[in-house]
């Protein structure tokens, strides 16, 4: 007889053998398998889309840079140059060639239809764009305008105000033909061109429109073709002190690259965020099927167990099952998501300033196809641990609770890993450490809360639980905290999936109700600006003539900050721990100055009393809080702000809460009287018509007799900034889509995954003899309780996410609209119940014991 | 003739809470190879509990197993597991046969676990012996209780074990087929010359093994059969 003993120092894995096993043991359950890993693929479809997208766009960027400039440098500032600027632009200008051009917001006038509308005027000298094009229609439209008073004209605009090609169209004094549709300008997105459409004229005819006034505001910039030989990069660093001293601004085709690369990166990061929440909800689906579907193998793993494999192969064919999971889910991911990227470039078509072609990307399949493995592995380790410590007793006695030991010190390393990776993952999608930490705290306190919420109700209902309620009524209520519940699940999933849907729809309800608050009554809803001191009184005479109120009428003077309580830029550049972003210095302030308060403004501290400024040293303002809290001052502090060259020190002796969502002129800098007078300067007036026929008319008369003022219909910019809230809430409802669906997918999975417990106790009870109406009753019973709660819990937690994302992340007015939370609400409540009771419809239909043969 | 199974003063307590409830005690024996034994006793007696001590899948609370020379209890569950493998096989009342395999893959596993390769021969084989060649891509659901155990003695059979436990090998089956099952375990057993415990209510059945010992709340009360060997045997040197 062999005596030689076992080895146990070396068990032997046999790694084929386990692959098989693993394959072989999934037969029963491909269905179900199926429906767990459907949970993760459309997050990962979300997350391949979205980076695939981000590959084409930043190939595309990089493909057509130059002609997203239209040259190899370009040079600007939004004041004229002085002698010194003007030296640095002759310089530049003997290393290749130049084109001048001037842009200006400003009133056009459509002869045909007498109509007239604010555009941005771009009056155009030289052989711009050396790359690329202006796209027209017809094609030599974009040379041929420049030969004479001709102009091109935004083709929606063109549209929008029937003009044809030939047409006359006014600008300031002078009138132009149209020679040509414009379809696309070097570097501009639809967006803003749909913001501030473009009309070009030549610029030999600028200074006979009568449009540069003293105080206008208008742009200088200045393009280059350089010879070969110049490094248009080495230049502008070479330059960039002196650009930066006198106000000038510069563009390379590397500096734009880089800038569009991250404006989109943040885009895109955004949306990826919303697939990997997506991604995370459909996590906790497979992390729970796959608790579930171990406690079914139970058997089988006691049975293995019993004929003497080791914990570890026990294991690992599950982890093996779970990978392929992972695996195919990740691969059916990758393919879906390089499907959906496929569409979006024309989603994003409005944002874009190039055409992107989508193609295939590698890197973002292969992450995809590794993040399936990655997160179901992650995500079903607990449970799947619990598999080393499955008595093989279970094969004689079936009653112990076998998957429950809390105390197996891998659980915490799991958790750590677990934590580890939503960290590590939204890092790599958000681009900082402190959002990740934001993030994953976020998901973490609402898994907490819904957690302990599932753990109280569990508790609440066995503690008080009705007895004398009615049998249903028990049945179903026991249902939520008897052995195998299911209670901790279903309020964990569906309630992290209605908080996230809740929150996208509060968030884009809170956006979209920024905009609508407009032309509430005795608003005004007519702005005219640009307009001169010397125009001053006869502006408001003409106002008053047509029979309109004069609202507001502000002066309104462009400064600069230098010094704030004596740090300057270069100190605030150096020394990041002030926390005071340089974009304070770098801007430009549009203030007013005035004795009063107007309605809108309430004093916060300090006063505003003097009003008028009497040659003390320091000039008193008024900063409105929220400026005032960015820059870091308070009441007394010091600061100096430049008046197109003028230094004039001031000191902080006002703080005012100013309601910015009334319709009005806002200002977040308040100067007393007597102090800016003589600086440049352009009046704002703002007044309300009762008509489009009476605003059109009035802003006819304003243009025909002052050129140079503008006049904008607040529906206009109402209209304008709705399209393109709702181009954004489009983009975002497309992403949260991955989200909705992931949700009803967990919500179907989890449901279903609770009828294997529940199909044996109501085949029981039905063999006991409840009937039909009964059955349904309690299972009706356990899963509204169910729904309501986690439902309710999610809209909860919705509320709040919502809150503090429109309070600290989009720094704005929270808006509450609770209707989309009602209906989310209803809708999951609804739904938890069908999907339930669809479920166990199988169990109602069908005799006892044919049920029992097949659930067994 | 040598010892395959020695159970020394065993004991084993159930602990919930602070009620200690004592199953099993002073429970000793030993079987020699080619042994047959069945354990009867009333329901809750313990014979589940002790079944499970000897073969390993449970620890006690005290005394000892030594199982083919192994002492069990000192053993880790992967060893156990192990040992289990080598030399032991498995009948139970409800079948146990893994319901994603088939008949044969059934038989093949603690083949295939201890790493052999080309087993499929030897478990036709076995599936032959015990009438089920032609069953041999069947599911468990699609076979008959009667047809589950006797593939279920194919596999107890097929890792050529030193020691066979059954847990009430015919409790789920009618009289008839329970019978044939039986007759089928008593001729694998003595062609393999295996060491049989056998858990059974059944008296008719008990009285087919050499050796019947009875328990009564958690006691031997009687060990009829057994040969004069009742002394305190050797592997209590070591
Ligand atoms: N995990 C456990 N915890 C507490 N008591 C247990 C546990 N397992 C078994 N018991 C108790 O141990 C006693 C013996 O159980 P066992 O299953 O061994 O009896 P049995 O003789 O096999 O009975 P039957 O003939 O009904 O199968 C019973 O009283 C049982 O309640
Ligand atoms: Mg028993």
């Amino acid at each position: 007889m062999s005596n030689n003993k076992p080895n146990p120092d070396k068990p032997r894995l046999n790694i084929p053998w386990l692959l098989k096993m693993a394959w072989r043991d999934t037969r029963r359950s491909r269905g179900r398998l199926l429906l767990f890993l459907s949970s993760i693929v459309l997050g990962i479809a979300a997350l391949v889309a979205i980076n695939s997208f981000r590959d084409s766009l930043q190939l595309a960027i990089d493909e057509k840079a130059r002609s997203l400039i239209g040259a190899d440098l370009v040079m600007g500032m939004n004041k004229e140059p002085d002698s010194l600027s003007l030296a640095i632009i002759d310089s530049v200008s003997t290393l290749g060639e130049r084109s001048d051009e001037n842009r200006m917001m400003s009133m056009v006038y459509f002869v045909k239809s007498n109509d007239t509308r604010l555009v941005q005027v771009r009056a155009l000298e030289g052989g711009f764009p050396y790359f690329g094009a202006i796209e027209t229609n017809p094609v030599e439209a974009s040379l041929s305008f420049r030969e004479g008073k001709r102009a091109l004209v935004d083709y929606n605009l063109m549209l929008q105000y029937e003009a044809q090609i030939g047409d006359s169209i006014r600008v300031g004094a002078v009138t132009f033909a149209i020679e040509g549709a414009l379809h696309r300008i070097p570097g501009q997105t639809a967006m803003t061109a749909a913001v501030a459409p473009v009309v070009y004229i030549p610029r030999q005819y600028l200074p006979e429109t009568g449009l540069i006034q003293r105080g206008s505001r208008v742009s200088f910039y200045y393009y280059y073709d350089l010879n070969e030989s110049v490094q248009p990069d080495t230049l502008a660093n070479k330059l960039d002190p002196r650009f930066e001293e006198y106000g000038m601004f510069y563009d390379t085709v590397e500096t734009r690259k880089a800038s569009m690369g991250r404006s989109y990166d943040e885009l895109a990061r955004f949306l990826a965020l919303v697939g990997f929440v997506a991604l995370l909800l459909g996590c906790v689906g497979v992390a729970s099927a796959v608790h579930v579907y171990m406690r079914d193998k139970l058997a089988t793993i006691g049975i293995l167990r019993c004929l003497g494999m080791s914990g570890k192969q026990a294991f690992l064919v599950y982890l093996f099952q779970v990978m392929g999971m992972g695996l195919i889910g990740g691969i059916a991911g990758a393919a879906l998501g390089s499907v959906v990227q496929l569409i979006l470039p024309e989603l994003f078509k409005t944002f874009l300033p190039v055409s992107v072609d989508a193609y295939f990307s590698v890197t973002a399949a292969t992450q995809g196809v590794l993040l399936g493995v990655i997160v179901s592995v992650l995500f079903a380790l607990l449970p799947l641990l619990s598999i080393r410590q499955v008595s093989p007793l279970i094969t004689l006695r079936a009653t112990v609770e076998h998957l429950t030991n809390q105390k197996d010190p891998l659980r915490w390393a799991v958790y750590g890993l677990l934590l580890g990776f939503i960290v590590v993952f939204s890092r790599w999608q958000l681009g900082t450490w402190w959002q990740a930490l934001y993030f994953t705290g976020g998901v973490i306190a609402a898994f907490l809360v819904l957690a302990l919420l599932a753990k109280g109700l569990s508790w609440t209902v066995k503690r008080f639980f009705p007895a004398h309620w009615g049998y249903v009524w028990r049945q179903g209520l026991a249902n939520l905290y008897r052995p195998n519940n299911q209670t901790l699940l279903l309020m964990v999933s569906i309630g992290l999936g209605t908080a996230l849907i809740g929150t996208l729809f509060m968030v884009q309800r809170t956006l979209l109700s920024e905009v609508s608050l407009s032309g509430t009554e005795n608003q005004p809803n007519l702005v005219l600006f640009d307009i001169q001191n010397s125009q001053r009184e006869q502006v408001a005479d003409l106002t008053k003539a047509e029979g309109l109120p004069i609202l507001y009428f502000d002066p309104i003077v462009t400064v600069r900050l230098e010094q704030i309580n004596n740090l300057t830029l270069a100190d605030v550049r150096k020394d990041t721990t002030l926390e005071i972003r340089p974009r304070n210095f770098t801007r430009e302030y549009r203030v007013t100055y005035r004795d009063h308060l107007s309605d809108s403004e309430k004093t916060e501290a300090g006063e505003w009393s003097e009003g008028q400024y009497k040659g003390a040293d320091r000039v008193p303002v008024s900063l409105e809080e929220g400026y005032a809290e960015r820059i870091k001052v308070k009441v007394g502090d010091s600061l100096v702000y430049n008046v197109q060259g003028a230094t004039i020190p001031a000191r902080v002796a006002h703080l005012r809460r100013v309601d910015w969502n009334r319709v009005q002129t806002n200002f977040q800098v308040l100067f007393p009287e007597g102090v800016l007078e003589e600086a440049p300067q352009f009046h704002v007036l703002m007044t309300r018509s009762d008509n489009e026929q009476q605003a059109a008319q009035f802003q006819r008369r304003m243009v025909e007799t002052f050129p140079n003022v503008s006049a904008i219909g607040l529906d206009l910019i109402l209209r304008t900034l709705e399209e393109v809230v709702s181009q954004i809430s489009f983009v975002i409802q497309f992403m949260a889509l991955f989200s909705i669906f992931t949700g009803l997918l967990v919500l179907v999975g989890s449901v279903n995954v609770s009828k294997f417990q529940r199909v044996q106790e109501s085949v029981l009870l039905r063999t006991l003899g409840s009937n039909k109406k009964q059955i349904l009753g309690i299972t009706l019973m356990e899963y509204l309780m169910l729904g309501i709660l986690a439902a309710a819990v999610g809209c909860v937690i919705a509320f709040g996410a919502a809150w503090a994302l429109a309070v600290f992340s989009f720094e704005m007015e929270f808006v509450p609209v609770l209707w989309p939370l009602l209906i989310i609400f209803v809708l999951v409540t609804l739904l938890t119940v069908v999907v339930g009771l669809l479920n166990s419809r199988g169990v109602l239909n069908r005799p006892p014991l044919e049920v029992l043969r097949r659930e067994a | 003739m040598s010892t395959i199974l020695e159970i020394n003063n065993l004991k084993k307590t159930y602990n919930s809470g602070d009620r200690h409830l004592t199953v099993l005690e002073g429970i000793n024996f030993t079987l020699q190879a080619g042994d047959t034994c069945s354990i009867v006793g009333p329901s809750g007696s313990g014979k589940t509990t002790l079944l499970g001590l000897c073969a390993g899948l449970d620890r006690a609370s005290s005394g000892s197993v030594i199982l083919n020379g192994v002492r069990l209890d000192n053993l880790s569950e992967d060893a156990r597991a192990q040992v289990r493998n080598q030399y032991v096989g498995f009948i139970f009342q409800n079948f146990q046969l893994i319901p994603t395999l088939t008949a044969l893959e059934n038989v093949m596993v603690p083949l295939e676990l201890r790493g052999e390769r080309n087993v499929q021969r030897e478990a036709m084989d076995l599936l032959a012996r015990v009438g089920l060649a032609e069953r041999h891509d069947h599911y468990p659901t699609q076979l008959s209780g009667g047809e589950q155990q006797r593939v279920s003695l194919a596999r107890a059979f097929s890792n050529r074990p030193t020691i066979l436990f059954a847990d009430e090998p015919t409790g789920n089956l009618d009289e008839e087929t329970g019978e044939k099952v039986e007759k089928l375990l008593f001729d694998l057993n003595r062609e393999a010359g295996t060491t049989l415990v056998l858990v059974t209510h059944d008296l008719e059945l008990a009285e087919k093994t050499q050796r019947i010992i009875r328990i009564k709340g958690g006691h031997v009360v009687s060990d009829t059969g057994a040969p004069e060997r009742v002394q305190q045997p050797e592997g209590s040197n070591f």
